[in-house]
């Protein structure tokens, strides 16, 4: 199907006592695709996207998960239908090992989270599964390290391998790239680009070398509003697209 | 294993103490040290400080003694209503909580429980200033005499022992590993699909109850339902001990539990008491506590053996 959309939004306005941060966004993402929405700095890309985990409400507008209305859904609900985020400061839990961190996303699978008289035991069924998502994104070594302990590359991989246990249908990535090395920022692209398979992303991402290299399709933001949508060479040769970012995207059409 | 030992040497310990202290001193430390465990269980692993428990060990001590005392109902069945009420009452309260976040909620948690205290000062069974006096020990399960301060302490210590049994499970378990998850991160606990309300007010619940099970037998040992359990001043009792002994440890709120009741008590009786009223005594601790040692007995000493492990 040419026009098979996971994610569409229809007219979705957020506005702040008066001030408008998005204003009549239409998203439509395709299945399969990973998309990528970027823009200049308050462009309104986190409101967009925390409209879309329903962290925020929208003013006006509507939100449909694979044809179904989520737009006054509860975030842990929209969670369980398969959308998962992460967020853009790294989303760990700190005190956790890293094993614990991928075993909490799988332990509600059991149907046990509330059984406060079982033994902890009960949650090691769950290690192999576990173990083999950390194996996915190069973590085996640090199985049993304190999460608050890893570098900071390490613990978005971590994040991303407990965003995977749940095997989301839609993955929603604020930021994956931000604030890592050189050397990171190539692990991660490459881990997003693995992950993709079978499923949907969308991702919003400053690094445009790296949108370059995994977005499918990729929706520009300036003001609230969408400025351009198209695939990369479409977007990067948008007049209007080069304004917004005052020549930043000449730097990024280079592609170091 | 070593964890093992510690707590079969500190169980040997509980079984022989009362040779050679005065059994209803115990008893009245057993007591609060389970209710700074059941407040543990809500701040140190749920990440929740409610500064409105003692209403639930209030409650939970009148509660016991009027099935005990008006209704002549077995003791095990005035502990058990007691914590079921306290239970109830965590319910309403906690729903109304959990709503608000950090702050919020305690000032919630404060003002649920201040209506409380003032309901019991007017409430006509409550005997008002004088609280409920003269409650009976009773038989447990209809055999063993509790009239024999022995006798009590040994069901005191076996309910102590189960509901820090419970507590540690609790810890332990997959709903623990929930909590924990959402103490830590709870935009990502939420993001992972739980519905991190329902969790808070599972815990809020289950320590409101063993706060009440604390509250109902204390009452049994004292024979006194009495106002103070539920004034905030025992609310703020609580959270200190609490930090004294080491938030989000497992034994903190037993040691800090212990040192609070021992301070009072020697400064009750001793003429120094008299000088410094205990309530100085426990401000000036509290505040070393927060300037000096900011993890609690129990913490500041479990990181002096890990450092020593990990160096030796």
């Amino acid at each position: 199907m040419s026009d098979d959309f996971v994610l569409e939004t229809r007219q979705l306005v957020k506005e702040f006592r008066g001030f408008v941060a998005v204003d009549h966004v239409d998203l439509k993402v395709r299945r399969g695709h990973i998309h990528a929405l970027i823009g200049p700095n308050g462009a309104g890309k986190t409101t967009v996207f925390n409209l879309l985990t329903k962290f925020l409400t929208p003013t006006r507008g509507q939100i449909h998960f694979n044809g179904a209305d989520i737009t006054y859904a509860k975030p842990a609900e929209i969670a369980r239908r398969g959308i998962v985020r992460s967020f853009q400061i790294s989303a760990v839990f700190p005190h956790l090992t890293a094993l614990e961190n991928v075993r909490v996303a799988l332990q509600r699978s059991l149907g046990t989270s509330f059984h406060f008289w079982r033994s902890g035991r009960s949650l090691e069924v769950l290690n192999a599964r576990a173990e083999a998502l950390l194996a996915d994104v190069g973590l085996s070594d640090y199985r049993d390290t304190v999460t608050v302990e890893m570098p900071y590359g390490r613990k978005r991989a971590l994040e991303i391998a407990t965003t995977l246990a749940l095997e989301p249908e839609l993955m929603l990535l604020d930021e994956p790239t931000q604030g890592m090395g050189h050397e990171d920022v190539d692990k991660v692209a490459e881990l997003i680009k693995r992950v993709s398979a079978g499923r949907t992303i969308l991702m919003v991402e400053h690094n445009l070398s790296v949108v370059s290299k995994l977005a499918d399709r990729i929706t520009v933001l300036a003001r609230g509003a969408v400025l351009a949508e198209g695939d990369y060479a479409t977007v990067s040769q948008d007049p209007k697209v080069r304004e917004a970012y005052m020549g930043k995207s000449d730097d990024a059409a280079g592609g170091h | 294993m070593y964890q093992k030992a510690l707590y079969t040497a500190l169980l040997l310990l509980g079984l022989v103490a009362p040779y050679a202290i005065y059994p209803v001193f115990l008893m009245k430390v057993l007591c609060f040290a389970l209710f700074a465990c059941a407040f543990n269980l809500l701040l140190g692993f749920a990440g929740l400080l409610s500064f409105g428990h003692a209403a639930f060990f209030g409650l939970a001590g009148y509660v016991c003694g009027h099935v005990l005392k008006v209704w002549g109902l077995p003791t095990e069945l005035g502990l058990i209503v007691g914590t079921l009420a306290a239970g109830a009452l965590g319910l309403a309260v906690g729903a109304l909580a959990i709503r608000r976040q950090g702050i919020y909620f305690a000032m919630i948690t404060l003002a649920l429980s201040q209506m409380v205290y003032f309901f019991f000062l007017q409430a006509p069974f409550t005997g008002g200033e004088n609280g409920l006096q003269g409650v009976p020990r009773g038989h447990f399960l209809g055999v063993v005499d509790l009239r024999s301060d022995l006798a009590l302490y040994y069901v005191v210590l076996a309910v102590f022992v189960a509901g820090f049994w419970l507590v540690q499970r609790t810890v332990d378990s997959p709903f623990g590993q929930v909590l924990k998850a959402i103490r830590e991160n709870e935009p990502r606990a939420i993001s992972l699909g739980y519905e991190v309300d329902r969790y808070k007010l599972v815990a809020f619940v289950l320590s409101a109850s063993l706060a009440g099970l604390a509250g109902a037998l204390k009452s049994v040992v004292l024979q006194l339902a009495s106002l103070g359990d539920a004034h905030w001043h025992m609310s703020g009792e609580v959270v200190l001990m609490t930090l004294l002994g080491g938030m989000g440890t497992i034994l903190g709120p037993v040691v800090g539990a212990a040192t609070v009741v021992t301070l009072q008590n020697y400064l009750a009786s001793s003429p120094i008491g008299s000088y410094v009223p205990a309530p100085v005594v426990l401000g000036v601790i509290f505040v070393l506590c927060v300037l000096a040692f900011r993890r609690g007995i129990v913490g500041e000493l479990a990181a002096l053996v890990r450092k020593n492990l990990n160096l030796g």
